[in-house]
């Protein structure tokens, strides 16, 4: 199933900043962390269509995953 | 030492030094100028008559060597509001005030004479009213004046947008660059304003410091408070790399970025204005990617942004500035709404509300949304001239609305709503709708457990836990700002146990108290309610603790949410 991902800050560096990927059945958010060597803890915001991942952990075709590192403002 | 309070009272053109009465010995910051107010201003005065007070006040850990503890304080009541209102600033104001035993400045009366302007000049143990040739000029060309042959004093003062007393203006702070903090929300700068005071000048004397009781008490606790701030990952990393902006990117893959006056939760430009490809343009052409607001800052979250030919455009242009007038004006040429930023510094007006004011504007046809040409011109010749357009953006959101016959005016307690959609980030929604301050997100940061994950997660979609969050968040808020602590330094406070104790540590190393973290929550407890009661006073009632209706009845795309909180759970925020 096709996958469309967007990372942001410092995760662009050496690798992308959206991309759609190719994966298989069954794949979680997890899979896809690890598939692009982000360790977990690092992972500060992860939304899967806008909304944060544990609604969905197990993705679906045409999903939408959003990683950030650990991030604030306001 | 004992810290004193100083005086001055435009009816009579005295001022005076008086000692700190017992009950506001133990507050600094927010908790002494609301206690001010609450004490001090009669609750349904005129905000720009003479019975309005306005008040500046350093917090407590204020000029020590403490990180991240240079928080100038302001109070009164809100041309904006018309409640009671506290803004904090950073700059250079609040260490200076503290090293010379400034308790707290208390500016009242109006002036007699309706020709003649005036700066106040403070030092240790003297005050006093100057008249000034300043009033006119733009805020960077007073500070500089101010500052010549005195490089060292700070500088607190209006623009001509609070001489003409619109209820957006606000009040600038020098920073150790000679460059402007703001005093931002609820329109202090009109009371200024009103009080024909155009600055207040602080100078240094030789060997002014703050008294601390045990020293090396308050050394091991600072060290400790630095190295929390440090390690985490906001505070330590993420803020001095990519500063607030990084907030463009995540509120609208969230879903909650307000655009074009909230009709929409996602901006298309978001790319286009956002912290990643501002964090390039700056080093591209050779700004500043870290900068801090005051000396002892260690998280460095502002910046400086040059133009494309590497000229300095504008510095500490945050988040909530390019949102208000980038994604909820639906322009997305960050370099113009630089040179915008800067102007609304010069001219001393809010951003926030300026931005929401002109997004009204815009949708009652007045200019299109995505007109960046059309924004720079509103502030460059209107809000600065005083037209009647600049007039009516320049009384806030609230009036723009009005004038203009528009539903989707987005404010609270007469206040426009910063850059969170309340509908897609519930948290944040439960304090707009509850400060005593208007719609403020500053007040109790719900964002922090709805969006970033830090202090835990809440579902932002759902009602589940709102309240207690922003009730939480409100509380500490309070006690942080009265402490003069930077509110980024929540971030570690809340992940942190660590980081609190040591501001126990510090509060009672400083002052010899031996209070304890609960002590420390129950002032930010009664802080609050004491400006609630204030604006009891003032006429307001648990129906100004409301979002306005059009959040209930449009639903906010992608997620289609609306505001569905009941009149009874809102008014359950307030049971402590």
């Amino acid at each position: 199933m096709k996958i469309r991902v967007k990372l942001f800050a410092q995760f662009r560096k050496n690798r992308f900043k959206e991309k759609e990927i190719e994966v298989s059945e069954d794949t979680s958010v997890s899979d896809i962390l690890k598939l692009l060597e982000i360790d977990e803890k690092e992972a500060g915001i992860i939304f899967v269509n806008g909304r944060h991942f544990e609604n969905k952990p197990v993705l679906e075709n045409g999903d939408q995953v959003s990683i950030f590192p650990v991030v604030g403002g306001g | 030492m004992n810290d004193k309070i100083y005086r001055a009272d435009l009816s009579t053109l005295k001022a005076w030094i008086e000692d700190v009465p017992e009950n506001l010995n133990s507050l600094g910051g927010r908790g002494l100028t609301s206690a001010v107010v609450a004490s001090e201003v009669e609750p349904l005065c005129h905000p720009l008559g003479k019975n309005n007070k306005l008040v500046f006040a350093p917090g407590l850990l204020s000029g020590t060597t403490a990180a991240n503890t240079g928080r100038l304080s302001a109070g009164g009541k809100s041309p904006l509001t018309k409640g009671i209102k506290e803004s904090n600033s950073g700059g250079t104001s609040a260490q200076l005030f503290a090293r010379a035993g400034i308790k707290a400045l208390i500016i009242e009366g109006l002036p007699e004479n309706k020709n003649e302007y005036y700066g106040i000049r403070i030092r240790k143990d003297s005050i006093e009213i100057e008249k000034t040739h300043l009033w006119g000029k733009g805020n960077f060309e007073t500070i500089e004046a101010l500052s010549k042959g005195n490089e060292k004093c700070g500088v607190i003062s209006i623009g001509v947008a609070g001489e003409m007393k619109m209820a957006a203006a606000n009040i600038s702070v020098k920073d150790p660059q000679g460059k402007i903090r703001s005093l931002g929300r609820g329109g202090l700068g009109a009371v200024m304003g009103s009080k024909h005071i155009k600055y207040v000048v602080v100078e240094p004397s030789e060997n002014d410091q703050v008294h601390v009781e045990d020293p090396v008490k308050f050394k091991e606790a600072a060290k400790k408070f630095a190295k929390a701030l440090m390690a985490h990952p906001v505070s330590g990393e993420g803020l001095p790399t990519y500063g607030t902006n990084i907030l463009t990117n995540v509120l609208h893959e969230a879903g909650g970025l307000p655009t074009r006056n909230f009709s929409s939760g996602n901006f298309e430009g978001h790319d286009k204005i956002s912290g990643e490809t501002m964090h390039d343009l700056i080093e591209e052409r050779g700004g500043k990617v870290k900068h801090g607001c005051h000396a002892g800052c260690v998280i460095q979250c502002s910046q400086v942004y040059n133009d494309k030919d590497g000229n300095y455009l504008t510095s500490g242009f945050e988040y909530e500035t390019i949102w208000a007038t980038g994604a909820n004006c639906g322009i997305s040429d960050l370099d113009s709404l630089a040179y915008a930023d800067n102007l609304m510094d010069d001219i001393g007006i809010d951003t926030i509300e300026t931005g929401a004011a002109v997004a009204v504007a815009m949708e009652a046809g007045v200019l299109e949304f995505g007109d960046s040409k059309g924004f720079v011109k509103i502030v460059e010749q209107d809000i600065k001239n005083g037209t009647p357009l600049g007039r009516i953006i320049g009384a806030g959101a609230e009036v723009t609305g009005k004038v203009f016959g528009v539903t989707r005016v987005p404010v609270v307690k007469g206040q426009a709503l910063p850059a969170y959609d309340p509908r897609a980030v519930k948290g944040i929604g439960i304090t707009y709708a509850t400060s005593p301050m208007g719609a403020d997100h500053t007040a109790g940061y719900s964002v922090t457990s709805n969006i970033l994950s830090v202090g835990g997660f809440i579902d932002p979609l759902k009602k589940e836990g709102q309240i207690e969050l922003s009730r939480n968040l409100q509380i500490a808020t309070a006690s942080l700002d009265t402490a003069g602590l930077c509110i980024f330094t929540a971030f570690a406070i809340l992940d942190n146990a660590e980081a609190m104790e040591a501001i126990v540590d510090m509060l009672n190393a400083k002052s010899g108290s031996s209070i304890t973290g609960d002590d420390v929550m129950s002032l930010g407890a009664s802080v609050l309610k004491m400006e609630r009661e204030f604006n009891k006073r003032a006429g307001f009632n648990e129906k100004d603790d409301r979002l306005p209706e059009f959040f209930s009845l449009e639903k906010c795309p992608p997620h289609n949410v609306i505001w569905d909180f009941t009149d009874e759970e809102i008014d359950s925020f307030w049971n402590f």
